[in-house]
């Protein structure tokens, strides 16, 4: 008896390769690598190095505020207003930047904004109990309209004395000819994995998705951590907001406009579970990389440009019905 | 040597009277069984244990000293653990996640000090080889049965030396051959010398593991004896009134 219990208690019930492929990032990624070796031999376009670099530059912008969703969705809430803070954080960089101020005041304002808003967002939903998703669709409105009252509406194109270093920071290739935008993804990337599975931090955003209540009665500072999680949803959208602004080399207001669905598809077909208490880093990059793929996959095979939505829409639902698959068949 | 004990305990909300005049000690390695309907008042109590609520009255003593609580997580601090009804569990961790929330073990120094997941793992696993329970420290509670959910909520409560469990209905929603895991879980506790209240409404359970019953009816304590003393009978007709006081 004694040694039965030894052994089931030692036990593993699941071991790595069934873990593996019991998760629905892992068949993302199939579809993904499926999706370019298919391109490959069906276009002479695709896998060449200017068509890789464009789509590893334009996959992080989504990438990187999906990192911050993420976190946002795994404690079961959601932060709308991401594209309107990455407008809004362009913007004051590029004003405060065009008013003759030095690259470092303009990030150190622009980074000042993001967190002060997601700060804003996450007091409003941890200690006055709104709903994130009322209160974040306020902010959508909100922070580009404070972008248009900051730039009277005008496109920003001129950065100042740090003109010249702003653009290398966000159009540059740095590090062997890998576009810089991407070197910050990855090591952000690695940055959230870490704290997801590494950390107090991490394991408390977990508990709160899985049960607010049980995390509070066991102690966890729950509104504490939801207040951070939001500001590092905000953050993630002015540091791609400020990327974003490098590379293009000029600020409008309407840009990031639209892009917070494309972040939470990004989230969701990496396999975070917008009922909260599920999802990871690296599923963020592959569901970006998914969308971006099928966005180029679609201009190269000469396919209208209007089927973009539908071929994106059918792959979020697509990803999540396999998990709807999985868990019918575990509750049989 | 009493490790708790209650003198005058009242308490109001507004003009309800939830708990009136409850006296009692409880000794260490003794399991007590609280008994009443609902609304008799017995959840207050042991909230007021719990550190929920203020008494509006009276004191409670641990150890000898004075205690006062201001939050739950506070009682803890004291050794006074609570296993809550539906158990505070998260699906989506692990069993070894779930008994270390709030006080998870970490390496490392400073800032950098991670999650030492091995020792949590390890530490899980051998509680619940002292609570004699089938559990795996790396399953998710999702997949678990009513008393594998219920030995992680236990094994919560032997982290540290625990002096006191409160235990809220933890046999309510679970099948039979899952009860009898359960009335054994609360032996172990009791073995340590852990004092145990548990709170339920059947019958037979406080009767199989219970050294003492205590019943309240609208807010008082009716009677206060040895199990060996009383009987299901008895019982029933304090609870409704039938028996006025023993």
């Amino acid at each position: 008896m004694a040694a039965t219990l030894e052994r089931t208690i030692e036990h593993r019930q699941q071991t790595w390769p069934a873990a593996l492929l019991a998760s629905q990032t892992f068949w993302v990624l199939i579809a993904v690598i499926f999706a370019c070796i298919f391109l490959s031999f069906a276009t002479d376009s695709f896998a060449t190095a200017k068509n890789l670099y464009n789509i590893t530059r334009n996959v992080t912008f989504v990438a990187i505020i999906a990192l911050g969703m993420t976190l946002v969705i795994i404690t079961g809430g959601i932060d709308l207003s991401v594209g309107s803070v990455l407008c809004l954080c362009s913007m004051v960089l590029a004003v405060v930047m065009h008013a003759g101020y030095s690259i470092e005041v303009g990030i150190a304002a622009s980074i000042g904004t993001a967190l002060l808003i997601g700060a804003f967002n996450g007091v409003m939903i941890a200690y006055l109990g709104f709903p994130p998703f009322v209160i974040t669709l306020g902010m959508l409105s909100i922070a580009r309209s404070l972008a248009m009252v900051a730039s009277n509406n005008t496109v920003v194109f001129q950065f100042g004395p740090d003109h010249d270093k702003l653009l290398a920071l966000g159009g540059g290739a740095w590090f062997f000819g890998i576009a810089n935008p991407v070197l910050y993804m990855v090591a952000l990337a690695l940055l959230t994995g870490f704290v997801l599975r590494w950390t107090k931090f991490g394991r408390y955003v977990f508990a709160i998705g899985g049960n607010e209540q049980a995390a509070t009665l066991t102690g966890v500072p729950v509104r504490r951590i939801k207040v951070a999680v939001y500001m590092i949803s905000a953050l993630a959208a002015g540091v791609a907001g400020i990327i974003q602004t490098g590379w293009l080399g000029a600020v409008t207001t309407n840009i990031g406009a639209g892009m917070e669905l494309q972040v939470i598809a990004a989230a969701v077909i990496g396999g975070a579970n917008l009922a909260g208490g599920v999802g990871t880093a690296s599923g963020a990059l592959i569901g970006a990389a998914l969308i971006e793929v099928i966005r180029n996959s679609l201009g190269l095979l000469g396919i209208n440009a209007f089927w973009q939505g539908t071929f994106i829409g059918g792959a979020t639902v697509l990803a999540v019905l396999f998990d709807r698959i999985r868990n019918f068949r575990q509750s049989e | 040597m009493a490790v708790l004990e209650l003198a005058n305990i009242s308490k109001h909300f507004g003009a309800i009277q939830a708990v009136s005049d409850v006296s009692l000690a409880l000794d260490a390695g003794q399991v007590v069984g609280l008994m009443g309907d609902n609304g008799a008042g017995k959840s207050t109590l042991v909230k007021m244990i719990a550190g929920n609520f203020r008494p509006s009255h009276g004191t409670m003593r641990l150890d000898g000293e004075e205690l006062v609580l201001h939050r739950p997580v506070e009682a803890r601090k004291y050794g006074i653990e609570i296993v809550y009804q539906d158990l505070a569990l998260c699906n989506n961790l692990t069993a070894a996640a779930n008994v270390f929330l709030g006080r998870e073990l970490r390496r490392g120094l400073g800032p950098l000090r991670i999650l030492d997941h091995k020792r949590m793992y390890k530490r899980a696993g051998e509680i619940f080889r002292e609570l004699k329970s089938e559990t795996r420290p790396r399953d998710l509670v999702k997949q678990m049965s009513g008393g594998q959910r219920q030995a992680v909520a236990i094994a919560r409560t032997m982290l540290s030396e625990a002096k006191i469990v409160l235990m809220d209905e933890p046999t309510a929603a679970i099948s039979v051959r899952q009860v009898a895991e359960v009335l054994n879980l609360i032996r172990e506790l009791r073995d340590r010398g852990i004092a145990v209240i548990l709170i339920s409404h059947r019958m037979p359970d406080v009767f199989d593991v219970a050294d003492r019953v205590i019943v309240m009816r609208r807010g008082r304590k009716v009677a206060d004896k040895p199990i060996a003393a009383s009987s299901p009978e008895e019982v029933t007709g304090l609870i409704t009134g039938a028996i006025e006081q023993v």
